[in-house]
């Protein structure tokens, strides 16, 4: 019974936390969109950012963009083959990134590199005073430090997505067509007829939203660390964790409403 | 004016402030003594608002800044300025950038101008080469060294200092407490220091207190406290291991 009791009062501890936890970041949320409609906007630190979520993460984008094709076309390939439809192997990999895995690896893989280390970095300041003194100086936390990583994040997703499809794409179409022997023509024509501009679109939204969930998470998690330098280890861990879920589980929700 | 009424505050169960009053007067430097934990960094961190007290109230120059909200409370702090006892300086940004900060962010003057404000600044705490070095490139001196040429850049009223000399050698330690006298004398400063160098607490403050056990103890002026017969404050002047203060 005593045992019973536990468990009930773990598990209800636990949704409290999350839903309380939940609550705050959408009060972050709102608070640094106050702070994004008030001027002065600080570009120099939004173009700082978004060199650090963006340019840097093109390589890792375009590399894991390139092997899910690959791997898809594959894949495809032993599959489709069973009914003699190699040809919709295209269509499949072009449908495959640009709806999901475009924007969901491409979010994941940021997340594991910028929103890390948003965490890690605000933690780091959180420990070190640095958010203290920003408040002394009369300048506000919100605005210099939560407001850039998430415009830049929101920014430049998308912008790596398409990276990230188009790169799919041409993988799946040198495993398809060179390697495969999948005829060239099929290929190509399948995925203009299959891929509507709207597929198009609602991935980048989604990779618009995941850069949203991501930057908040990192921002949420490194604002609020506790305790030296084993806190800020336990907030960048949390952040990538917490995002990632975040990102899979809002995926399947956004993928029911759009398509 | 700064003036804290029956301070509270706890941290989870330990009981830090237990009901601090203390007067900061206008144009005078009053110097916070006390054991190292004592809370010290804490009262200091309530006058500014970055702490909110469990009770008690906080009036700077009359009005009560703990039930403020975000952006009173930021109006009331662009009168302040606030050396943390760690430097707290921005990792991003090298020396000159640190110290332009506040200018930068609160006044419209011109680059080459907030630059020449800086130089000066830096000068007077005898950092004169540094200003493109990052703050990790720095010994700890230097960077609380920087941090305090940040708080004076602004020319703020009040200044708060949490132990501006602590491991500067001495002579360093006298060219500080040197330019927080002269600062504050030739701006009229109302300035809070808080210190553990027994020697210059003498030479820098017009009122000294003590807080021990969670509360002010003793308050007065420098001679005052050298007169002193409280036990709790001979001890602590005289650095002897007998007495009220049990350390082990
Ligand atoms: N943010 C905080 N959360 C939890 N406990 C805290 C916090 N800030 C201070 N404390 C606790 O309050 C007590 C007083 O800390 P404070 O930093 O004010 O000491 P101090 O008098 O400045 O000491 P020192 O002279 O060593 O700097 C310490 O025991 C510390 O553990
Ligand atoms: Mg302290």
């Amino acid at each position: 019974m005593n045992r019973i009791a536990q468990v009930i009062d773990q598990f209800g501890r636990s949704v409290l936390r999350g839903v309380e936890e939940m609550g705050s970041m959408l009060l972050l949320l709102i608070s640094a969109i106050g702070w994004m409609v008030r001027p002065p906007l600080k570009l120099r630190l939004i173009f700082k950012q978004m060199e650090f979520v963006g340019v840097k993460s093109i390589f890792v984008v375009l590399l894991t963009g390139t092997f899910t094709g690959m791997v898809m076309a594959l894949q495809g390939y032993y599959g489709f083959r069973m009914f003699s439809a190699e040809s919709l192997v295209g269509s499949t990999v072009a449908l495959g990134m640009t709806r999901e895995l475009g924007p969901v690896l491409t979010s994941l893989m940021v997340t594991a590199r910028a929103g890390s280390a948003m965490a890690a970095e605000l933690g780091t300041m959180r420990v070190t005073e640095q958010i203290d003194a920003l408040y002394v100086m009369a300048a506000n936390p919100v605005k210099h430090l939560i407001v850039p990583r998430i415009v830049a994040t929101v920014l430049m997703l998308p912008l790596l997505t398409v990276v990230s499809d188009f790169m799919g794409i041409i993988g799946g179409y040198f495993v398809g067509v060179p390697l495969l022997g999948i005829n060239e023509g099929a290929f190509v024509k399948n995925i203009t007829k299959y891929v509507d501009l709207s597929d198009i679109y609602n991935g980048l939204t989604k990779a618009a939203v995941f850069g949203l969930i991501l930057a908040l998470v990192g921002c949420y998690k490194g604002f609020n660390t506790k305790g030296g330098a084993e806190g800020v280890g336990r907030a960048t861990t949390e952040a990538v964790v917490l995002a990632s879920i975040s990102i899979l589980i809002s995926d399947y929700f956004l993928t029911a409403i759009m398509f | 004016m700064i003036e804290l009424v029956d301070i509270h505050k706890s941290f989870g169960k330990q009981h830090v402030l237990d009901g601090v009053n203390l007067t900061v007067e206008q144009g005078k430097t009053t110097v916070i003594i006390g054991r190292s934990g004592g809370g010290k960094s804490v009262v200091l961190k309530h006058m500014i608002g970055l702490l909110k007290p469990d009770s008690g109230k906080v009036l700077v120059e009359g009005t009560d800044i703990a039930r403020m909200g975000d952006r009173e409370l930021n109006e009331v702090r662009k009168k302040f300025g606030m050396l943390f006892q760690e430097a707290a300086l921005f990792d991003s940004m090298n020396v000159a950038e640190n110290v332009a900060f506040p200018l930068r962010e609160h006044t419209r003057k011109k680059d080459r101008e907030i630059m020449e404000i800086v130089r000066e600044n830096l000068h007077s705490v005898g950092l004169p080469d540094v200003e493109s070095k990052m703050p990790s490139e720095l010994s700890g001196g230097m960077r609380k060294r920087v941090g305090l040429a940040r708080a004076l850049a602004m020319r703020p009223r009040i200044i708060l200092f949490d132990e501006p000399t602590t491991g500067l050698d001495p002579v360093m330690t006298e060219a500080i407490n040197e330019l927080i006298i002269r600062t504050q004398k030739d701006f009229n400063l109302t300035c809070v220091v808080i210190s553990h160098d027994i020697q210059s607490i003498f030479t820098v403050g017009h009122r000294i207190a003590m807080l021990y056990d969670g509360k002010i103890i003793e308050y007065g002026t420098p001679d005052e406290i050298r007169a002193s017969r409280n036990p709790v404050l001979v001890q602590f002047l005289s650095g002897n291991l007998e007495g009220p203060i049990s350390v082990l």
